[in-house]
């Protein structure tokens, strides 16, 4: 038995698994009873417009922790996987010229995207979008970056005191629920306060100041591994 | 709609399969695992689709607008997508390593785990 025929039969027995849940599917008329639940009673328990923040940020909010915890343990290892020392280091590497066009279009549009995944941060409670999302895009403008100069180098120092501080203060925010707020550990609920006038960017209590704290630490965190993957070049 | 979502993920997870079993290059097996958990995550975003349901999201007094899709999945899938760029970026990470160990990015040159 060759390779190809073992590949074409491991493809028809994945095909076979995934069969019955191809046929049985049909389009539900209603919500699942997880589901109807958020929807009704979204508003009341989180304020927050946007039903996927609300689960995200609050039903769920200790696996989204998780989540950045896998996050940072990814960036973690790649920073230390292609590392290397000074003497290993290429002095003014050389790289293929870049045109015009590339340079001043980033020039004009590097503000634009971090203003814009700023944006999709704050507004996540309100509109589709969060802090992961907003992140991602700011990682993207810092590719942009990075794509018309290669030897741009990012601040370390600040990279690193921006997404450490943004982790803590977003685990923080989660004692504080746990002591103050009634609902337990990353609630957003604080006793005796409303969560302010629905679709006004200062509600849904906790959930905008975790989102913008979790925007700046996915976007530093993404630019940081960029940044590693540029830097590693260097090495000889 | 619904089957055209379904169909087009299920052919996504196929193929990105496939991809990742047929190719040796190691670029082209991580871009496979890409669209294999692409098409993952569409399937899943697909089962939480209601007949006629818009995004979940509420008008401005907070009150629900005719039907909804399920958010649960569409959750899942966000925390996925993310879990899934960490993992394509610390695959990158091994391969740019194991390329300048060997000048080579064919899987057959690493023998160093065979049997």
């Amino acid at each position: 038995m060759n390779r190809k025929t073992l590949i074409a039969l491991l493809i028809a027995a994945m095909a076979v698994v995934l069969f019955p849940l191809y046929e049985s599917y049909q389009g539900s008329e209603a919500l699942s009873e997880v589901g109807q639940y958020y929807a009704d009673n979204g508003v009341e328990d989180t304020g927050a417009q946007n039903l996927v923040t609300s689960v995200v940020v609050t039903y769920r909010g200790l696996d989204t922790l998780g989540e950045v915890t896998i996050l940072f343990l990814a960036a973690s290892i790649i920073s230390f996987f292609l590392s290397f020392s000074k003497e290993e280091r290429i002095e003014n590497r050389q790289v293929r010229s870049i045109t015009e066009i590339l340079t001043t279009s980033a020039q004009i549009l590097v503000p634009m995207i971090y203003m814009f995944g700023v944006y999709i941060f704050v507004n996540g409670h309100l509109t589709p979008g969060g802090g992961f999302q907003g992140g991602a895009v700011i990682a993207s403008g810092t590719l942009l970056m990075f794509l018309s100069n290669p030897n741009f180098k990012l601040n370390h120092k600040i990279i690193h005191f921006v997404e450490s501080t943004s982790g803590l203060v977003f685990v923080l925010i989660g004692v504080v629920g746990a002591m103050m707020m009634d609902g337990g550990f990353l609630s957003n609920k604080i006793a005796g306060y409303g969560f302010g006038q629905v679709g006004s960017i200062l509600s849904a209590g906790a959930i905008p100041v975790i989102y913008t704290f979790l925007g700046l630490k996915v976007g530093t965190e993404l630019s940081n591994v960029l940044g590693i993957y540029v830097e590693s070049q260097n090495e000889k | 709609m619904e089957y055209v979502i379904m169909t087009t993920g299920f052919a996504l997870t196929i193929s990105g399969l496939y991809g990742l079993l047929s190719q040796k290059n190691m670029i082209k097996m991580i871009l496979g695992f890409t669209i294999f958990t692409t098409g993952i995550n569409i399937v899943t975003v697909a089962i939480g689709y209601i007949k006629g349901g818009t995004a979940p999201i509420l008008d401005d007094a907070g009150k629900a607008v005719g039907k909804y899709v399920d958010p649960v999945p569409q959750a899942l899938v966000l925390t996925s997508i993310v879990i899934g760029l960490g993992v394509t970026a610390l695959m990158l990470a091994y391969v740019m390593k194991l390329y300048k160990d060997k000048k080579s990015l064919n899987i057959n040159d690493y023998k160093d785990l065979k049997w």
